[in-house]
């Protein structure tokens, strides 16, 4: 007898418009020695055609991070749906280290659906994971992104990231005098594109909140740039900031209590944070020239930002509290550096790198600041706005591919790379969400 | 009334001034403004309203509403120095006029840096308009870094353009 945990997927419905243009990902670069793994297709007990075929879109999460290879099911010698028909040695032949099976049966009396998956370590003839995840059949792509999860932890030790979700801001040249600009939420690998806001003025720098339902990002709406944040389950917003010149950069802290933000109102740009329940404005950095692009220690406790206050963009640091003049600069080894945010091990610094003044390239990298050494990461030319992956494996970025804004991600190794092309107008800033319930 | 007569004798030497070092400005702008014929040729009788050469200049350079920079520059270029002086003293002379300034800068770069670049770039047009008697309150300032680039190319055709700051009528 086989015991299955039932979870139920409780879904908030949401009544956001559907985008046209959804992203598509491809794959662009992969490891040498992926994973071997077998996803074979989930049967189905029901009258119909499911809208969602569950071992395709696990088979696209597990191979666009780059690590596993997925066997086609043309050349698998059965296609087990249950532990019972599963015959390891069939598998063993076919050099598969892992193999994912399932079934997907409608719920007795409801309009609910049962996927029953099981998941095995061929070599060691062994039942890692298994369960039965129940919900609607417009559910099924999210159930497929649960099992990705599953198998991609229990494989590599690291907790899944395909149940998040992106933001990023579209600009569509409507006429040489309008552009249209647009927020929009997707799944992590750009598919059910939602459109948050739109609008004739631009849209910048979206960033979530630690609770993966508000956003913050600019919006040039009344003529000036003015900092917004918004809850994307019920779509209220309320506008955060309206002080004298550039409002920018918001970003809230890990505890999502307060919200780091760029302040131009005492002359030239600086950092500030203000605390969310009380309003109250702290200045954290005070100098004559640009400082900006602030982003949050883990603990919380000092803030990265860029400054061109010694002529070139660089990165520094700074503990909330101390005195304007005692920051700490990070960079000394590039002729641009900014844009910088600790990954979850707090001594890695993802930042977008223009490495000497000859060179007019700007691409993503990462500074160990401990032992100084610098990992390049891409090799295009107008590499930005790098967001890292909850679980520190990937990093998405805004790049220019034939001349138009697309999302590119990579791996924190640089050894894997996958784009989502967007059908229509320029693509840029993603922010990768927190985990999500 | 020899106070008057200072301020004239002023006006007049700080035009010299500035013809003597203007001779270089060749921007599009300038060059689109001095092929079309001055509104005032067009009448053919001779009366004493008729615009003298230095209205005439004026009226060009007001026509130049846009002014680029250097890459990473955040001050405008010498060559602009008389046009801007000419927008300067129209708001000085008419106080009610509001204009904005919005600064731009080209893709290169990340995006919150431009942003901050831009408002550099047009503080830098500001400073300058304040100074020669344009009054602040008559002046907004907006950037809007890289987000509405003038021309989308990945060149420095492109870039040029985009880095610039435009003078907008309120």
């Amino acid at each position: 007898m086989k015991f299955f945990k039932l979870s139920i997927f409780a879904f908030a419905v949401s009544c956001m418009t559907m985008s046209h243009a959804e992203l598509n990902i491809v794959i662009t670069q992969g490891v040498d020695n992926p994973i071997p793994i077998s996803i074979v297709p989930f049967s189905w007990s029901g009258s119909g055609v499911l809208s969602e075929d569950i071992s395709k879109i696990v088979t696209n999460d597990l191979e666009q991070v780059g690590e596993f290879r997925a066997l086609s099911p043309n050349n698998m010698l059965g296609l087990p749906d249950e532990e019972n028909e599963v015959f390891f040695r069939d598998w063993r032949v076919l050099a598969q280290d892992y193999l994912l099976i399932g079934k997907i049966n409608r719920e007795p009396g409801s309009q609910l659906v049962q996927v029953q998956y099981e998941f095995f370590d061929v070599n060691r003839e062994l039942k890692l994971a298994g369960e039965i995840l129940t919900g609607s059949v417009t559910q099924l792509r999210d159930i497929a992104h649960e099992i990705s999860n599953v198998v991609f932890e229990q494989v590599t030790g690291t907790r899944g990231a395909f149940t998040t979700e992106i933001l990023y801001i579209v600009a569509e040249y409507v006429t040489p005098e309008i552009t249209n600009f647009r927020l929009e939420k997707a799944d992590y690998d750009g598919q059910r594109a939602q459109v948050l806001l739109e609008s004739r003025e631009p849209i910048m720098s979206p960033n979530w909140s630690p609770n993966g339902q508000d956003i913050a990002y600019v919006s040039f709406e009344t003529d000036l740039p003015r900092i917004y944040i918004q809850n994307i389950l019920t779509g209220q917003r309320r506008q955060i900031t309206n002080y004298p010149n550039i409002n920018s950069s918001p970003v809230f802290s890990p505890d999502g209590s307060k919200l780091a933000m760029v302040l131009s109102k005492d002359g030239s740009p600086d950092i500030y944070v203000q605390d969310l329940a009380t309003n109250e404005l702290m200045r954290v950095t005070d100098h004559p020239l640009i400082d900006t692009e602030p982003s949050w220690s883990a603990d919380g406790r000092s803030i990265v930002f860029m400054s061109d206050r010694t002529g070139q963009p660089q990165i520094y640091q700074i503990e909330l509290g101390a005195a304007s003049y005692e920051v700490e600069r990070l960079t000394y080894d590039c002729f641009n550096c900014a844009k910088a945010r600790f990954l979850p091990d707090g001594v890695n610094l993802v930042h977008v790198r223009r490495a000497t003044r000859q060179d007019p390239t700007y691409q993503i990298a990462i500074l160990n600041i401990e032992t100084l050494r610098v990992l390049s990461l891409t090799s295009t030319s107008l590499d930005e706005s790098p967001s890292i992956a909850p679980n520190g494996s990937m990093i998405m970025y805004g790049t220019k591919f034939n001349g138009k804004g697309v999302l590119d991600a990579v791996s924190i190794d640089g050894r894997v790379k996958f784009r989502l092309p967007s059908a229509e107008g320029d693509v840029r800033e993603p922010a990768w969400s927190p985990f999500l319930k | 009334m020899s106070n008057k007569f200072l301020k004239i004798s002023i006006m007049v030497v700080s035009m010299f001034i500035l013809a003597a070092c203007s001779s270089t400005s060749d921007t599009e702008e300038v060059a689109e403004a001095t092929t079309t014929p001055p509104p005032a040729t067009t009448s053919p009788s001779s009366d004493r309203n008729q615009p003298t050469q230095e209205e005439i200049r004026a009226q060009n350079a007001l026509r130049q509403t846009v002014f680029y920079f250097d890459f990473d520059i955040a001050e405008f270029k010498a060559a602009d120095r008389e046009t801007l002086t000419y927008h300067a003293r129209d708001l000085a002379s008419n106080p009610s006029k509001r204009i904005r300034l919005e600064g731009h800068a080209d893709e290169r770069g990340t995006r919150e840096y431009n942003l901050a670049l831009g408002e550099r770039r047009a503080n830098s047009v500001l400073n300058y308009l304040i100074v020669n008697g344009a009054s602040r309150s008559q002046i907004e300032v907006v950037s809007y870094g890289e987000e509405r680039p003038a021309a989308s190319g990945q060149n420095e055709q492109s870039y040029s353009r985009n880095r610039r700051v435009e003078v907008v009528a309120r």
